[in-house]
C-alpha cells in the first residue's frame, strides 16, 4: 500500500492543461453555446482536477488498497449480512441489452428487463409467503418507509384516521423510528424480555385504536427467533394494526420460515444483505416491499404487471400511496439478485438460512468462554457478546474490534443493540468455511489472552492498518468537509 | 464522583436550573456531560423562543451520542450562551459554569416540582 | 449440501454440530415453533448452471429493443469513460460495508471526501452530503430539511416547471410527513414571479423549490428569487441536472440554500431507472440539518491525514426518531462513479460535453421548426440540450414508428407536445435521421397512398 504518493486527493493531482477525456468534434459548431444569455451560465467553471487518464487510474486502484471487502476477508459485521457476492452477478448487471435502456422507454421495447422486474417480484412473494411485491424501493430504510406508507394508506382508507402511532422494540434497528418519523407516526416502544425478546405482557396495555401497527425484525437484532410472534402478531391484528417485518435479518430464514406465514403483513427485504448483491460501501441498495393479499392496491407507483396474454405493462393505480421513486427502483440491483435466485434454485437456496445459523451457533459456541454471552440458547444467524468476559482489564469492545483489524478480519458491528454495554454483535454468513470460521475463533482468543497479558497494546490497536485510530472529536468538533475547507484549514 | 452544587434545582433528566431573581440559568449536570463524553455540539434555542417545563429545548451531541435537553421549567430564551457555539467542549470543562440557556420564568412554582442537591445526589446514586 | 457458494463438507457439519451440542440443524431451529416453519419446496426453478444463466439473460435481452436516444426527462443518455466501470467493478471498492471502520475503509471515505468536494465544486455550495437514492428522494429530503428548519411552518412551494417526476415523489413525502406541498404556476414555460410572489408573501413557507434547467429543459432567470424566500424565511430549493450545472449558473449564485438533483447525468448509464445517486449540497450554516452520511477530514494517532464519518449524531442509528433523515444506505458506489466520471472530465471536458449537447439540439430544433411540422414550445426561452415542440402529428404514432426504426423519439408530455433532448453521443446523421423520421414519418406508405390512388 503506497500511502506517500498516492496518500493525496485528486485535486492535488491535478495541473493545469492535463486532461482525461476524449470527445468527438462538434459537428454542429454553427450553434455556439456563447448564444445562450451570460446571466445564466455560470462564472468561472467549476474547480474540478484535470489529470490525464493514468493518473485517475493509479489514484483509484490504489485508494481501493486502502479497503476491506469481502473478497478481502472475513466480514462478521453483525445485522450486516456480508456475504459473497457472486461474479456472475456483475456480469448479468452489466449486460449491454440492459444497461442501455431508457426507464421511459416505449411499452413494448423493454419487454426483457421488466419479465425480470415481475419474475424477481414474484420469486420474493415466494420466498417471503407475500402476495406481490414492488421493487421500487431504493434501500432497506426506503422499503421501511414505503411499508409503513402502506400501512398508513391501509387505515386511511378505511377512514380509520387517528391510527398514528407505531410499536418498535427497544432492541430494534435505529432505522424503525426514523423511518416511523419521516413517515408522520409517532413511536411507542415495547420493551425486551431478559432472553431479548418482546414482552407480551409490555404490549398488551399498549394496544389501542390509536396504533397502526408494529415493527417487527425477526429473528431480533440479538439474533433470537421471536418464538411468541404468532400470539404477539394475533393481539395486534385484533386491535386492528398491522404487522410489518424489517427484513434485516431474513437470511436465517431462507429454507426455514416465510415471514408472511407468521403472521406479518408488510415487509421489505435487503437484496443486498439476503440476496448477494454487493453493499458498494454504503449502496446502491435495493428494498423491495411485499405485502399480503388485500393490501396490494396500495403498493407505490407505478406497478409492473403480467396480464393474461403473458404480456408485461406498467400501471399506475389510483388507490396506491403515491410515488417513492422516479422510475423502477435499482434496476441493476434487481438483476443481480435474480441472477442469485436462479443461481441457487429452489433445491439450493433453502440451505442458506440453515448454514448461516450453524456458522453462527458454531462461533458462538467456541467463544463464549472467553466472552461474555448475555443470552444462552440456540441463536439463529448471529448473536451478541457483552464484551470480553474478563472485565477487569479495561479492554473494551471498541478495542477488540480495532485488535481484529489487525489480524486481517473485518470487525464485527459493535454497541449495537443498545441493550449492553459492550455489544459486540457477530454475524457469519452461509458461505464461510470453517477454517475460516477457526481462524476468526482463534484470533478471538488469542485477542481475549493479549487483554490480560497487554491491555496496552490492544486498546491502541489497530497497529497494522493503512492508517491508525482516528481524532472522531476533532472532525466532528470543527468538520471539514470538502477539499476547499482543507485548503483553508491546511490539514 | 460528580460535582453537584448546592442551592440548584435538578431534574430527573439531568439538568440544572440556577436561579436568580426572575431568571433561571439552565444547563445539564456534570453526571450528565460525563457520561456523555465529549460534546461536539449544542443545539440551542434562539432568543425569544418559549420553553415550556418537560419540553424539548434542544439537544446535546458528543461523536456517537446525542441526549435532548428538557426544559426543567417554562418561561421566555433571554439569552443563549453563544460561546458554546465556537467551543462546545465548555460544557466538559465545567458543566455549572456554563449554562446553555437564560430563562425568564413564568412560573416560580415550578421549582417546587424538581430536586435538591441532596435527592439528585441520591437518584444518581453518589 | 455441497454446492458452490457453501464450503461445507458433511464432516464439517458433522463437527460442528458436535460443538454447538446439537444433532442435525433442525436443532438450531428447535426454537422455531414447528407449525412456523415452512415444510414445501419453494416454487422456484431449479438451480441454473453459469452457462445456463448466460443464455437466460441473453434471451430476455433480446426481449428489449436498444433504441438511438433522444430521450431525457430526468435520464440522460451521456457517455462513461471506459476506465470509471473498470475502476467500480474493483471488489475492494465493491463488496466492502458502509465505512464504520475507518482504519479499514479509507479507500471508500477518501472518495466520497472527493465526491462531496466536486459536487460543492459544481453546484458552488459549501457542502454536500455523501449521496442519496436519486433526485427525486433527495428533493423530497430537501423539503423535509426546509420544514425542520423552518420549525413552526409546514407548507413548501414547488414549481410547475420542476420535472412531474420529481414532483409527485416529493408529494408523496409530504402527504405521509405532514407537509402541505402548494405548486407555483408555470407561465410560458417558465414559473410565474406573480405567483410565487403572492404566495411567499403569505409567510407561512418553509422551502420553495424550483429547477435548473427547468423540465422543459429551459434556463430560468431566478434574479432576487433567493432574496425574496429569505425575506420571507424560507429556503430556496433548486433542483439541478448535474452534468449542465457544468456551464449554466449555479443554485449558489442564484442564492440557493439547497442544491438537490440527479447525479446519472454525470456518466451513469441509464440502467433501466437506477441506480443512480441523489446529490444534496447546502450552506455550512445548515449542515448539521442535512440528511444523510458525511465525510469529514481529520488526524489519526500519527498525525496523518485521514477521513472519517462525522455528524453522525444527525443519524437514526443515533438519533432513532428524532434523527434528520431515515436513509442509511445511500448510493455510494454510484458517488465513485461519478467521482470518477469528473475526475476525468475536468473542468474543461463538463464544458464540452454541454457544448456538444447544446449544438446538436439547437441544430435538431431548427431543423423540426424550418419544416413547418413542428413549432417550439417555448420560442422564446433560453435551453441547453433539451427542448420541448408543439407537433400536430399523432405523437404515440411518432415514437412507435420511431422505436421500428431504432429510435427513442423524445417523451410525449402532452397531446400535441414533446420534449426531446440531445447528448453528445448523439452524431449529426443519426440527428438528421431522426429530423427526418420525426418530418415524415410514413414516406413509403405515404407513396403507397398515392399510387393507389392513381389506379383507382
Amino acid at each position: 500500500m503506497n500511502n506517500v504518493y498516492y496518500g493525496k486527493l485528486i485535486f492535488e493531482l491535478s495541473k493545469e492543461g492535463r486532461c482525461g477525456y476524449s470527445l468527438p468534434e462538434n459537428e454542429c459548431a454553427d450553434y455556439k453555446m456563447q448564444a445562450l444569455p451570460a446571466n445564466l451560465m455560470r462564472a468561472e467553471a467549476p474547480a474540478l482536477p484535470e489529470v490525464d487518464e493514468l493518473t485517475v487510474v493509479r489514484h483509484y486502484t490504489n485508494m481501493s488498497n486502502n479497503n476491506f471487502g469481502v473478497d478481502t476477508g472475513f466480514y462478521p459485521l453483525g445485522s450486516c449480512t456480508m456475504k459473497y457476492n457472486p461474479k456472475i452477478n456483475e456480469d448479468m448487471a452489466a449486460h449491454p441489452d440492459f444497461t442501455g435502456l431508457h426507464p421511459l422507454q416505449p411499452m413494448g421495447t423493454v419487454d426483457g428487463a421488466l419479465e425480470v422486474y415481475y419474475n424477481l417480484q414474484m420469486s420474493l412473494a415466494e420466498l417471503a409467503g407475500m402476495s406481490e411485491f414492488t421493487l421500487n424501493p431504493f434501500a432497506g430504510a426506503h422499503g421501511e418507509l414505503t411499508g409503513l406508507m402502506i400501512i398508513r394508506s391501509y387505515h386511511m382508507s378505511r377512514g380509520d384516521e387517528k391510527r398514528t402511532k407505531i410499536i418498535v422494540p427497544d432492541s430494534a434497528h435505529g432505522t424503525n423510528p426514523a423511518s416511523a418519523a419521516v413517515c408522520g407516526l409517532d413511536v411507542v416502544v415495547v420493551k425486551s424480555r431478559p432472553d431479548g425478546t418482546v414482552d407480551v405482557e409490555d404490549l398488551k396495555p399498549l394496544l389501542d385504536d390509536t396504533i397502526a401497527g408494529m415493527m417487527m425484525t425477526n429473528p431480533n437484532t440479538l439474533g433470537i427467533f421471536e418464538h411468541n410472534i404468532a400470539e404477539i402478531a394475533k393481539l395486534v391484528h385484533e386491535a386492528g394494526g398491522l404487522m410489518y417485518y424489517d427484513g434485516a435479518n431474513l437470511n436465517p430464514m431462507l429454507g426455514k420460515v416465510r415471514p408472511g406465514d407468521i403472521g406479518f403483513d408488510v415487509m421489505h427485504i435487503n437484496l443486498h444483505k439476503t440476496f448477494s448483491t454487493p453493499h458498494g460501501g454504503g449502496g446502491p441498495g435495493s428494498g423491495p416491499v411485499g405485502v399480503r393479499a388485500g393490501l396490494e392496491q396500495f403498493l407505490p407507483n407505478p406497478r409492473v404487471m403480467k396480464d393474461d396474454m403473458d404480456h408485461f405493462y406498467v400501471e399506475n393505480n389510483d388507490k396506491s400511496l403515491g410515488f417513492i421513486s422516479g422510475f423502477l427502483g435499482n434496476f441493476a440491483v434487481m438483476m443481480r439478485a435474480y441472477t442469485y435466485i436462479l443461481t441457487l434454485g429452489y433445491n439450493n437456496i433453502k440451505n442458506v438460512g440453515p448454514l448461516a445459523t450453524l456458522n453462527a451457533n458454531y462461533i458462538k459456541e467456541s467463544l463464549k468462554d472467553c466472552y461474555e454471552l448475555p443470552i444462552g440458547g440456540v441463536c439463529k444467524h448471529e448473536f451478541v457478546f457483552d464484551g470480553l468476559k474478563d472485565k477487569s482489564t479495561g479492554v473494551t469492545t471498541l478495542d477488540v474490534a480495532k485488535r481484529l483489524l489487525d489480524y486481517g478480519f473485518h470487525s464485527p458491528t459493535i454497541y449495537f443493540p443498545l441493550l449492553f454495554h459492550e455489544a459486540l454483535m457477530i454475524e457469519p454468513t452461509e458461505n464461510e468455511s470453517k477454517e475460516t470460521l477457526d481462524g476468526f475463533i482463534e484470533v478471538m482468543k488469542t485477542i481475549a489472552r493479549e487483554a490480560k497479558e497487554d491491555p496496552e497494546m490492544v486498546k491502541s490497536a489497530p497497529h497494522n492498518t493503512p492508517v491508525r485510530r482516528l481524532d472522531d472529536t476533532q472532525a466532528a468538533l470543527h468538520p471539514i468537509v470538502t477539499y476547499r475547507e482543507l485548503q483553508a484549514e491546511a490539514l | 464522583m460528580s460535582k453537584i452544587i448546592d442551592g440548584l434545582y435538578y431534574s430527573e433528566s439531568h439538568e440544572y436550573v440556577k436561579v436568580d431573581g426572575e431568571f433561571g440559568y439552565i444547563g445539564i449536570t456534570d453526571y450528565a456531560q460525563h457520561e456523555l463524553g465529549n460534546v461536539v455540539y449544542v443545539d440551542m434555542p434562539e432568543v425569544d423562543d418559549e420553553v415550556a417545563a418537560g419540553e424539548e429545548f434542544g439537544a446535546v451531541e458528543s461523536v456517537k451520542a446525542a441526549s435532548d435537553l428538557l426544559s426543567p421549567v417554562s418561561g421566555t430564551v433571554v439569552e443563549v450562551n453563544e460561546a458554546l457555539e465556537d467551543e462546545p467542549g465548555l460544557i466538559n470543562k465545567d458543566a455549572f459554569e456554563n449554562w446553555i440557556i437564560k430563562v425568564e420564568l413564568s412560573d416560580k412554582s415550578e421549582l417546587d416540582d424538581l430536586m435538591d442537591a441532596a435527592a439528585y445526589k441520591a437518584m444518581i446514586g453518589e | 449440501m455441497a454446492y458452490k457458494f457453501f464450503p461445507h463438507t458433511d464432516e464439517d457439519i458433522r463437527s460442528m454440530l458436535n460443538t454447538c451440542g446439537a444433532k442435525s440443524i433442525d436443532d438450531l431451529y428447535s426454537d422455531v415453533p414447528s407449525e412456523l416453519v415452512f415444510k414445501e419446496d419453494y416454487d422456484l426453478p431449479e438451480a441454473m448452471s453459469e452457462i445456463e444463466i448466460r443464455q437466460y439473460f441473453d434471451y430476455l435481452g433480446a426481449q428489449n429493443t436498444k433504441l438511438t436516444c433522444f430521450m431525457g426527462a430526468g435520464c440522460y443518455d451521456h457517455y462513461s469513460p471506459s476506465v470509471v466501470n473498470d475502476i467500480v467493478r474493483r471488489s475492494e471498492f465493491l463488496t466492502s460495508y458502509t465505512p464504520y471502520q475507518a482504519e479499514i475503509s479509507q479507500g471508500t471515505l477518501q472518495y466520497i471526501f472527493e465526491y462531496q468536494s466536486m459536487m460543492a465544486e459544481l453546484t458552488g455550495m459549501e457542502v454536500s452530503n455523501a449521496s442519496m437514492y436519486d433526485g427525486c428522494t433527495a428533493t423530497a429530503e430537501a423539503m423535509m430539511m426546509a420544514v425542520a428548519n423552518a420549525k413552526k411552518r409546514n407548507k413548501v412551494l414547488i414549481s410547475e416547471t420542476v420535472n412531474p417526476i420529481v414532483i409527485r415523489v416529493v408529494e408523496t413525502y409530504a402527504k405521509f410527513h405532514g407537509v402541505v406541498v402548494e405548486k407555483i404556476a408555470a407561465e410560458g414555460g417558465v414559473t410565474s414571479r406573480a405567483d410565487f410572489e403572492a404566495k411567499i408573501a403569505k409567510d407561512d413557507v418553509a422551502g420553495v423549490i424550483v429547477a435548473t434547467p427547468n423540465f422543459y429543459g429551459i434556463l430560468e432567470d431566478y434574479t432576487g428569487w433567493a432574496d425574496l424566500c429569505h425575506e420571507h424565511k424560507a429556503l430556496l430549493i433548486m433542483n439541478c441536472v448535474a452534468s449542465a450545472l457544468g456551464v449554466i449558473k449555479t443554485p449558489a449564485e442564484w442564492g440557493a440554500d439547497v442544491a438537490v438533483g440527479d447525479g446519472q447525468s454525470l456518466g451513469i448509464p441509464m440502467n433501466f431507472g437506477g441506480p443512480y445517486v441523489g446529490f444534496l449540497c447546502t450552506s455550512k450554516k445548515l449542515i448539521r440539518k442535512m440528511p444523510g452520511r458525511i465525510v469529514g477530514a481529520t488526524k489519526d494517532a500519527d498525525g496523518k491525514r485521514t477521513f472519517v464519518l462525522t455528524l453522525q449524531a444527525r443519524e437514526q442509528h443515533i438519533r432513532r426518531e428524532k434523527a434528520t433523515s431515515n436513509i442509511c444506505s445511500n448510493e455510494s458506489l454510484m458517488a465513485l462513479y461519478v467521482t470518477i466520471y469528473m475526475s476525468l472530465m475536468g473542468k474543461k471536458g463538463l464544458r464540452e460535453v454541454n457544448e456538444l449537447g447544446y449544438s446538436g439540439a439547437h441544430y435538431l430544433a431548427e431543423k423540426l421548426v424550418k419544416s413547418g411540422k413542428f413549432e417550439l414550445a417555448f420560442p422564446d426561452k433560453p435551453f441547453l440540450n433539451e427542448f420541448a415542440v408543439k407537433t400536430t402529428q399523432d405523437i404515440d404514432m411518432l415514437q412507435t414508428i420511431g422505436a421500428l426504426e431504432g429510435f427513442n423519439v423524445g417523451l410525449k408530455i402532452a397531446d400535441d407536445t414533446m420534449l426531446i433532448c440531445v447528448t453528445e453521443q448523439r452524431t449529426k446523421d443519426e440527428i438528421d435521421d431522426l429530423a427526418d423520421l420525426l418530418i415524415d414519418p410514413l414516406p413509403e406508405e405515404a407513396e403507397n397512398e398515392e399510387n393507389n390512388n392513381e389506379t383507382v
